[in-house]
């Protein structure tokens, strides 16, 4: 720290290709935009059912949320190719897939879990999930 | 992308050349502009992991929650017992909240102190408004009866919503930190890498409370 000037040290965060925290204020904007139309519509399906079928409604609820989720990335997160050398997104495409092995695979276990060793309760088996 | 290059000659070159001559094998890849890592180097990315590995403990948490999410032991339901207005009202101070740091981070890239500052407070006040709003729903719910020892549906949940909530509140905390360390130092590199490093949390606690809206509160009215 100390042997370097201050400037130096900027130029250096820089050179590193740390683009972590520089957003512009487009993509904040955007990002804020997308991200008030993607959380609003999954709200107003829940509360007001448009759509009778509640199987429907919790897929599109889902495929909300993960674009939310995207959208975020890209434009709060800056996840790119570029940032790090590639190091975060390759970071964050395996923390997702370990992410959906623990989520589904825990669900889908539980789930086969309740119903093949509860016969006797046939209602709370069928409530299970 | 950068670029590596392979220090390590091969078989062919190992015969010939004498233990003197060898050029200090290398069995790793090296990058090929060597450099130091005074600033920040491998700050960002390594504060990246740890946002990773973070992710991974909420998984196992939402995994556990989605397991005994239909646990009800004869206790309330979902219906029952959550507020959709409220939690939009969470929702939506913590999305304002994310903007309003993204507005710090770009008055910090050009050195405007006050301003950093400003928004900085704007971000803890919404982030601490988002906690208290959290708090009255459990404090609500406790009233009701719907404890965490109720059923396995609630403790799930009180351990998911209250684990995200300790997190926001340890981000409260950490841009009051912040807030004196500029008051006292401004906008050094130092405090712009921790204001990154902040800024990546606090992104992502928002990423995190999507999959809680959606999945604790949305999925668990529609159930």
């Amino acid at each position: 720290m100390s042997i370097h000037s201050e400037a130096n040290l900027d130029a250096e965060l820089h050179a590193h290709g740390d683009t972590h925290g520089h957003g512009s204020y487009r993509s904040y904007t955007i990002g804020f935009i997308l991200s008030v139309i993607l959380t609003a519509v999954p709200f107003w399906l829940v509360m007001a059912h448009p759509i009778a079928n509640a199987g429907v409604t919790a897929a599109f609820v889902i495929v909300f949320a993960a674009l939310q989720i995207l959208v975020h990335t890209v434009c709060f997160l800056h996840v790119n190719s570029e940032a790090e050398g590639g190091w975060t997104l390759m970071a964050y495409m395996f923390t997702a897939i370990l992410l959906i092995i623990t989520i589904a695979g825990s669900l889908w276990i539980m789930y086969h879990l309740n119903s093949n060793m509860m016969p006797s309760v046939p209602a709370q088996a069928a409530n299970s999930l | 992308m950068r670029a590596f290059v392979q220090r390590w000659r091969g078989p062919e070159a190992m015969a010939t050349v004498t233990e003197q001559t060898l050029p200090d094998p290398t069995f790793h890849l090296v990058e090929a502009h060597s450099h130091e890592h005074g600033a920040g180097g491998g700050t960002l990315l390594g504060f990246w992991i740890y946002l990773m590995s973070d992710a991974l403990l909420f998984a196992a948490v939402f995994a556990s929650f989605g397991v005994l999410s239909s646990a009800y032991a004869g206790g309330p339901t979902p219906r029952e017992i959550f507020e959709l207005p409220l939690v939009a009202l969470n929702t939506a101070i913590l999305l304002v909240s994310s903007i309003t740091f993204g507005f710090a981070m770009l008055a910090m890239e050009p050195g405007k102190v006050r301003s950093t500052q400003a928004w900085l407070l704007v971000t803890a006040l919404l982030g601490a408004s988002f906690v208290a709003v959290e708090l009255y729903e459990f404090g609500s719910l406790i009233a009701e009866g719907a404890t965490p020892q109720r059923s396995g549906f609630l403790s799930g949940f009180f351990t998911l919503v209250g684990l995200h909530g300790l997190h926001v509140t340890a981000g409260i905390v950490w841009i009051f930190v912040m807030l004196a360390q500029i008051g006292q130092r401004g906008l050094i590199v130092a405090n712009k890498r921790r204001l990154m490093c902040l800024g990546m949390f606090w992104h992502f606690l928002d990423v995190v409370w999507i999959g809680v809206f959606t999945f604790v509160y949305l999925l668990g009215v529609l159930r």
